[in-house]
């Protein structure tokens, strides 16, 4: 290939993805900017920092409630998810068993449904045993996706481990159990904190479930009190891009931790756009 | 294989053990609750009214549902919203991809820049780009009236088309990187020689991207717009938090349309019938996809 075509192409992808990057920068200055001129002429370059959108913002410790929230039932999604997930992931990679295929075709099914098709049978199941507003009230719908796309992606890395060392642990008379214990979990490590991490991601970005499974600021978490964020008579906008700041946070900080494994289990096909 | 141990019975029972508290879960809060949504779909359950109890009434919420001039502009804001953000996400994400694929030093910055509009939360995307168009300072007006056109700027969030472009817009940024990382996949996959042959029989790089790169990306593309179909038909989140589908009901999606019968007029049973519209369509997709992708690995 000529080197002017090789010139072209990265302008033209630095340019593309730069593009791409603007809103959020922008969003961040907005963010720092005066409540004045938030609503004037925009400009890209910071004519003066404050803070005083995010100390409105924490005033009274408000926001710090939905980020609690939001880690809380992200977390504990995301470790029973792995947790079970393993467990099955390694079944299907490992163990040959009939339905093998049928189990994994299953999930990855489960993984499509879209939320709006099972919303209004967990809430009157979660109103039945009382958990709506609560913690677990949160968890056990996320779990319809945060499961299967844990299965589907562990999975993958089970099947890239060498078979060679667990079967020569069997050989060497270890049991199944103790063969995945002791030789497959610390192998997959990189991978389970991958899938660990991508489940995560979707837990904290998640809006239907939490919007619908709460009823107010006592347990709504961070997408939602963000989306409900309301003035008396106009949106504060900058609380709002002061919160969208926040949110984002988290995201930037696992992007540049996993973004190898992210985009290696986005092109996978186990990750929804 | 090493699988050929006499092990297989004793196997199979710690297959269906390690399998069984992670489908258990499956079953109980996913299957389990779609079937549930399909026979509520029969029913008559209005919330509001429990005296009526929960009658069986055959394809009545369908019926409504065909004759629900609400029903059709939500199925056709859908179809029209899918059809232009995988269009526009398709022509963006190619031109990336492409661009990607020879950029040398220096992908993996860029690959890791390009996936934050896609991993930061949607609800985010869309506050940020209302933002951009509501406000008298953000960047869509300030932009028209450089060019002189801000005469020409509806009144974004009143008009019932022009408040599609923002929502556009929003999706199309945010599920863009996806559909580069997807087709840049397909991308190299595709065998260097043939682009040294067609070199050595002087093809330029415009030849070698029109007669090899677009025929042999054709699957990888269908995929990636099935898949990408699939998700955009369900959309919820983008409308919700920017427009509410308003103005009116200009721009209300199926799913929302849905969530609204669902839990402000209580309908559980109607509101059932219109989710089921969006999980058979979507789950079609999804199987398309599905068989598209095997057909893909088994080239």
């Amino acid at each position: 290939m000529m080197p002017w075509s090789r010139r072209l192409a990265t302008v033209g992808s630095v340019a593309i993805v730069a593009a791409g990057l603007i809103p959020v920068y922008w969003t961040l200055v907005a963010s720092l900017s005066p409540e004045a001129s938030l609503f004037t002429a925009p400009s890209l370059i910071p004519t003066a920092l404050v803070f005083d959108h995010y100390r409105a913002l924490f005033a009274g410790l408000a926001f710090w409630r939905p980020i609690r929230n939001s880690l809380v039932v992200a977390g504990t999604t995301t470790v029973f998810a792995v947790a079970a997930g393993s467990l099955c992931a390694y079944a299907i990679a490992r163990l040959r068993f009939r339905g093998r295929n049928l189990v994994l075709a299953a999930v990855l099914a489960v993984s499509m449904f879209p939320q709006i098709a099972v919303v209004s049978p967990l809430f009157l199941m979660l109103r039945q045993v009382h958990l709506i507003d609560t913690y677990p009230g949160l968890v056990l719908p996320y779990m319809t996706f945060a499961m299967p796309i844990s299965i589907w992606l562990l999975v993958g890395f089970f099947r890239q481990l060498p078979p060679e060392i667990e079967e020569a642990a069997l050989v060497d008379g270890a049991s199944r159990l103790q063969a995945f214990r002791k030789i497959v979990l610390p192998l997959a490590v990189p991978g389970v904190t991958a899938t660990a991490i991508l489940t995560f991601l979707y837990c904290w970005n998640e809006f239907l479930f939490a919007l619908t499974f709460t009823l107010g600021p006592e347990r709504q978490t961070v997408p939602v009190a963000i989306a409900l964020f309301r003035g008396q008579y106009q949106v504060p906008w900058g609380q709002v891009l002061a919160g969208s700041v926040v949110a984002t946070i988290p995201v930037v900080l696992i992007l540049l931790v996993a973004q190898r494994r992210i985009v290696q289990g986005l092109t996978s096909g186990a990750v929804k756009g | 294989m090493f699988l050929s141990r006499p092990r297989s019975t004793a196997d199979t029972r710690l297959a269906w053990l390690f399998a069984a508290p992670a489908l258990g879960v499956i079953t109980t809060i996913a299957a389990f609750p779609v079937v549930w949504t399909f026979w509520e779909s029969l029913h008559l359950h209005d919330l509001r009214m429990p005296w009526l109890a929960r009658p069986f009434v055959g394809a009545a919420n369908y019926r409504e549902a065909i004759s629900d001039p609400r029903a059709w502009s939500a199925l056709a804001h859908t179809i029209a919203f899918t059809g232009g953000t995988v269009t526009l996400e398709l022509g963006v994400g190619l031109v990336l991809a492409l661009a990607l694929s020879r950029t040398r030093p220096g992908i993996g910055v860029l690959r890791t820049a390009a996936l934050l509009p896609w991993a930061i939360p949607t609800v985010v995307a869309a506050l940020v780009w209302r933002f951009i168009f509501e406000s008298p300072g953000g960047f869509a007006n300030a932009l028209l009236s450089k060019a002189g056109l801000m005469e020409a700027a509806p009144a974004w969030f009143s008009d019932p088309y022009a408040a599609w472009v923002p929502i556009v817009l929003a999706d199309v940024w945010r599920t863009t990187p996806f559909m580069a990382l997807l087709l840049l996949a397909g991308l190299q996959s595709i065998d260097p020689s043939l682009y040294e042959a067609a070199a050595l029989d002087g093809a330029g790089q415009l030849r070698q991207t029109i007669d090899i790169t677009l025929p042999l990306l054709r699957p990888a593309m269908l995929a990636a717009v099935v898949f990408r179909s699939l998700d955009a038909f369900r959309v919820f989140d983008v409308v919700y938090v920017m427009t509410g589908g308003g103005p009116g009901t200009a721009t209300e999606p199926l799913s929302l349309f849905a969530f609204r019968v669902l839990f402000r007029d209580l309908r559980f049973g109607y509101g059932a019938a219109l989710s089921v519209l969006v999980f058979v369509v979507s789950f079609s997709l999804a199987l398309l996809w599905l068989r598209l992708t095997r057909l893909n690995e088994e080239e």
